[in-house]
């Protein structure tokens, strides 16, 4: 009973999501508030439903109700109840109403906290909110019912795919989503601009927290995926240039140049008509994403089941936003009021360049995941476009873009001074400078690549403090006046910083990582140690462990550094007999930043077994600086101030930066 | 609590959601661009006396602020208030019908209202009687998964998961058996048996190794000599498949119970099996004629369900016709060439094959 009723609730979501699409279209036209009040009641609705049905299938899944066809076809009575919780969206099903619980979530806490929004503009988001839940419900119903029954149910279900059974799955799908769906409130407030035909600073106002919060979530939800992939395939890659990987890239990179190029709407007022075509173009992306991933196109472990009619439904909800949208800014946007005008060094100038750059890197990483795709459907030749293209095309452009973002926050608004921003990052230039000579001189010319991206590295972190130093004024003036103009700083510009920070942070860590890792693949016995970047790896023994779903091989290395034993590892393979596969469970030993990594292979049949050993140097600063990045979105979420540009006159002022 | 009445109160409640705002005076018109300005304005005051910035620069930003916040006021003034009670009414009364039927067909399309929920805790007291054999499998497996090193409990599953055509996990359950029971050539055999079925009936060299293992151990298992036999047919060797089933059925034991497959296989390959007093064709002449046909007609009826089972084999399938024909039974023949054209019908090669020797036997084409 509780399973039908989750069943009717997504019927009455998208009955809502219909009200919701179109009750408050017509109230805006009539310039009727009551119509429009429909749009929030509707959403909150909608979600409430949408959460209920949400809540039946985990419910389904935590008794192991296998009258439930998804049920059964993702779980096992054996499995520990996290990954009984987490296997609700380890499944197309499952995962299609996660996002259309977000998408209803979004539009929901737009309903509740958007109260200083415009009415007409608030029900014009909602209904455009509403359009687009409207089609994954209809997808949903219509071709992935997670509500389907067995009248005769089998004892014991099918299982979840093993390499999804992770606390990975428990933390990375439902963060990325948020990222994901996130992105469509900026789009339904494109939209709403596009139809009413107004457009100013307030509208970026209120679209940044939306923005924000949704580039937050994409950036850890991609840094968590990466995570997992490095520590899960057993390959000790974290990121592989692989089309699912860049399909999440996409939309990240696209809402990075959306951030940016909102601040200057907000601040200033222009690139306005930009910065609608991103917000479109980022939900786009995001779609896209969800169409690669979910319709069969590409095959990998994000992909759990091909259906040719899914993959022409998701074509055909792709074509009608994104060609619809397009369409709709093709037609409207040139009837919006232009902004204002500013010098090309200014801050408004960095931040152009940074959204060219941006958007081109997007461009190539589209081109990329795409080309062979379209190549395969009209030719069907099979071409691999792996990471020496994206390395060859994507590192130059970004190498830039690193430069240019320390100079970005020291320029002035409208007219800025580049040799003044250049000076004061002269401290910053040094540091860069040093540790290139440094690493020059400890590497013998070696390599040359890497102390000079590592000293791009350290530009960018350096950077991004002494914009703070300047404005805190920390060594110039006396501790307790710069800690009280620290305090006073906007957070937001303490969020740049550490976005800023983070990006250097990720970069020392991709460098370091992939110029001094050490590999070492060796088959040994009981007893047998390898040396590998200075520590002695000793497998002590192999055993067989009974886990509660599968069977596993654990082997027990002892770590030794100058024969002295630090730490113990136990990675393993794990056999799950329910679905007749395997997974490798690599073991991480993390010494200060950087992590010894021990996969398993196969055992032979003379008893020894072949291991593969990482030492990767730094590799926790790939994650950090993402994770660095986010918080300092965070930090600039929580500055509930308004932003306020202001412009410098011509005439040079030296005295004081203007404000964040 | 019925579903019906479950379902009715959250359609009331969905209902609820769209009359409510309409049904409610309107509230304040929420915010408006010029409360942002405003704001803006206090802010560079604010940021003025916290010595943030300068007071030109300051009077720069709001100068431009002021100005966007007249333009504002202006674009805000056009926008009439209105209130439309036809409109309204209509939307509340495609909420109040339109809403419950929507939802209810959309349901109703693939919902199954009758279905009672079964999660796994209220199922545990099913007694074992009545259990269907997958449940009593799914136990079975369930419980050597947590006690893999139990070799009874494999020796028990093996069969009967070749049984219900999951000839891969048989294999393993196989292996697992030999591991924990110990080597005997019957289960040698019995290993290659379920390598054979799980490359479909054929021989591999895999399971091949496993009847010599088996042979190895005893010469006279009849399991591995036999389908040593089907391998030596199966590669073209038909002498040597016949001298080897020849072989069997003279050591064997009148009463074997393969001996009848062995006979079937030895005439398919034109051979005759040697005449001994025990042989089928002989014990069937001191039948009388209704246990003859008695015998013929379970022979029969044995060779369709195992073609229902699996119709891959176009010869069966004829040898079936043939013998519907020569019983007389002329619509189970014609039934047997339909289904055979159904069985056959996803491989384009078995299907000419079949209507090319259903025309041979003079059958419709």
């Amino acid at each position: 009973m509780i399973a039908e009723a989750g069943h009717y609730a997504l019927a009455l979501a998208l009955a809502l999501a219909l009200v919701q699409s179109i009750v408050p279209v017509i109230g805006a036209r009539l310039g009727d508030p009551r119509l429009m009040g429909v749009a929030a009641s509707t959403s909150i609705g909608q979600f409430a439903f949408v959460l209920f049905a949400f809540g039946v299938l985990t419910t389904a899944y935590v008794v192991s109700d296998f009258s439930v066809v998804n049920v059964y076809e993702n779980s096992h009575s054996a499995k520990p109840l996290i990954y009984k919780i987490t296997g609700v969206w380890g499944n197309h099903e499952g995962s299609m109403l996660l996002w259309v619980l977000i998408l209803a979530l979004f539009s929901a806490l737009v309903a509740i906290f958007g109260t200083n929004l415009p009415l007409v503009l608030r029900s014009l988001v909602l209904a455009v909110q509403g359009w687009i839940a409207s089609a994954f419900y209809l997808f949903i119903l219509f071709t992935s019912n997670p509500f389907l029954r067995i009248a005769d149910p089998p004892i014991e279900g099918r299982d979840l795919n093993p390499v999804l059974q992770d606390i990975g799955l428990a933390v990375h799908p439902p963060l990325l989503y948020l990222g994901y769906v996130g992105f469509s409130v900026s789009f339904s407030f494109a939209i709403a601009a596009l139809i009413e035909g107004r457009i100013g600073a307030a509208w970026a106002r209120w679209v940044r927290p939306w923005t924000l919060l949704a580039w937050v979530f994409l950036t850890l939800g991609i840094a968590m995926g990466s995570y997992w992939a490095y520590y899960e395939l057993g390959w000790g890659g974290w990121w592989f240039w692989d089309p699912v990987e860049n399909a999440s890239l996409m939309p990240w990179l696209a809402g990075t140049a959306l951030l940016h190029s909102a601040v200057v709407m907000e601040k200033r007022n222009a690139l306005k008509v930009w910065t609608i075509l991103l917000a479109i173009l980022t939900f786009s992306l995001s779609l896209l994403g969800t169409f690669l991933v979910r319709s069969g196109v590409l095959t990998s472990v994000h992909t759990f089941a091909s259906d040719p009619t899914r993959g022409v439904f998701i074509l055909a909800i792709l074509c009608v936003f994104i060609g619809g949208s397009l369409a709709l800014y093709a037609w409207r946007a040139p009837s919006l009021t232009q902004g204002g005008l500013f010098a090309p060094i200014s801050r408004e100038g960095a931040l152009v360049l940074n959204n060219l750059l941006l958007t081109t890197a997007c461009a190539t990483v589209f081109v990329g995941t795409l080309y062979p795709l379209v190549l395969e459907t009209l030719t069907s030749e099979k071409i691999s476009v792996g990471a020496p293209f994206f390395n060859l095309t994507f590192g130059p452009l970004f190498v830039p873009l690193l430069l240019a973002v320390p100079f970005g926050p020291l320029l002035a608004w409208k007219r800025g001074d580049l040799l003044a921003a250049a000076q004061r990052l002269m401290f910053a230039g040094l540091c860069a400078l040093l540790a290139l000579a440094l690493l020059m001189a400890w590497t013998g010319a070696g390599a040359v690549l890497a102390p000079l991206a590592i000293a791009l590295a350290v530009f960018v972190i350096v950077g991004a403090m002494s914009d703070l130093i300047e404005k805190t004024g920390a060594l110039r003036l006396a501790p307790q006046i710069s800690l009280r103009r620290a305090a006073g700083l906007p957070r937001s510009t303490w969020g740049t910083a550490f976005a800023h920070a983070g990006l250097g942070v990720a970069l020392l860590g991709i460098v370091c990582e992939t110029t001094w890792n050490s590999e070492r693949i060796a088959a040994i016995k009981p007893g047998d140690v390898v040396a590998v970047a200075g520590y002695q790896v000793k497998l002590e023994n192999v055993v067989q462990r009974q886990g509660p779903n599968y069977r596993e091989q654990v082997a027990r290395f002892s770590i030794l550094r100058d024969g002295q034993p630090i730490a113990t590892l136990s990675p393993s393979k794990r056999a799950f007999s329910a679905r007749g596969s395997s997974t490798t469970e690599a073991a991480l030993l993390t010494r200060g930043l950087s992590q010894l990594y021990i996969s398993l292979g196969d055992q032979s049949a003379d008893g020894s077994i072949s291991v593969r050993l990482y030492y990767k140097p730094l590799v926790v600063l790939i994650w950090f600086g993402a994770v660095m990045m986010a918080f300092g979105g965070l930090l600039s979420l929580s500055d509930r101030r308004l932003r306020v540009g202001a412009p410098k006159p011509a005439r040079p002022a030296r005295s004081l930066q203007p404000a964040e | 609590m019925s579903l019906w009445f479950v379902l009715a109160l959250m359609t009331a409640a969905a209902v609820f959601a769209v009359l409510w705002p309409l049904g409610r005076s309107p509230r304040l018109r929420g915010g408006d661009e010029a409360a942002i300005y405003k704001d803006q304005l206090a802010e560079i005051a604010r940021d003025q006396s916290a010595g943030l910035i300068s007071a030109e620069d300051a009077a720069a930003a709001e100068l431009e602020i002021s100005r966007r916040l007249l333009s504002s006021a202006k674009a805000d003034s056009d926008v009439p208030a209105a209130s439309h009670l036809y409109v309204r009414r209509t939307v509340a009364v495609l909420a109040l019908v339109g809403l419950p039927l929507l939802a209810g067909a959309l349901y109703l399309r693939q919902g199954s209202p009758t279905l009672e929920d079964v999660p796994l805790a209220a199922r545990a007291t099913v007694p074992p009687a009545s259990a269907s054999l997958e449940t009593l499998v799914a136990q079975v497996e369930t419980h050597l998964e947590k006690n893999p090193k139990d070799g009874r409990g494999w020796e028990v599953l093996a069969p009967v998961l070749l049984k219900l055509g999951r000839a891969d996990d048989a294999v393993r359950a196989w292996r697992n058996s030999l591991q924990y029971n110990g080597e005997t050539a019957a289960r040698r055999a019995d290993l290659g048996e379920a390598i054979a079925a799980a490359a479909g009936g054929v021989i591999t060299a895999e399971a091949n190794t496993e009847f010599e293992h088996a042979l190895a151990l005893d010469p006279n298992e009849v399991k591995a000599r036999h389908f040593t036999a089907v391998a030596a047919q199966q590669d073209g060797r038909s002498e040597q498949a016949r001298a080897i089933w020849r072989d069997m059925l003279t050591k064997a034991p009148e009463n074997a119970p393969w001996r009848p497959l062995v006979v079937r296989a030895l005439a398919q390959l034109g051979g005759v099996a040697p005449e001994l007093p025990g042989d089928v064709a002989a014990a069937s002449k001191d039948m009388t004629p209704t246990q003859r046909a008695e015998m013929i007609g379970g022979m029969v009826e044995r060779l369709a369900t195992r073609l229902k089972q699996n119709g891959d084999d176009v010869e069966g399938w004829l040898r079936l016709v043939r013998a519907y024909l020569v019983l007389g039974q002329t619509d189970k023949a014609k039934q047997a060439i339909a289904d055979a054209r159904q069985a056959t019908g996803n491989s384009p090669d078995r299907l000419r094959a079949l209507n090319d020797a259903l025309k041979d036997l003079g059958l419709e084409g």
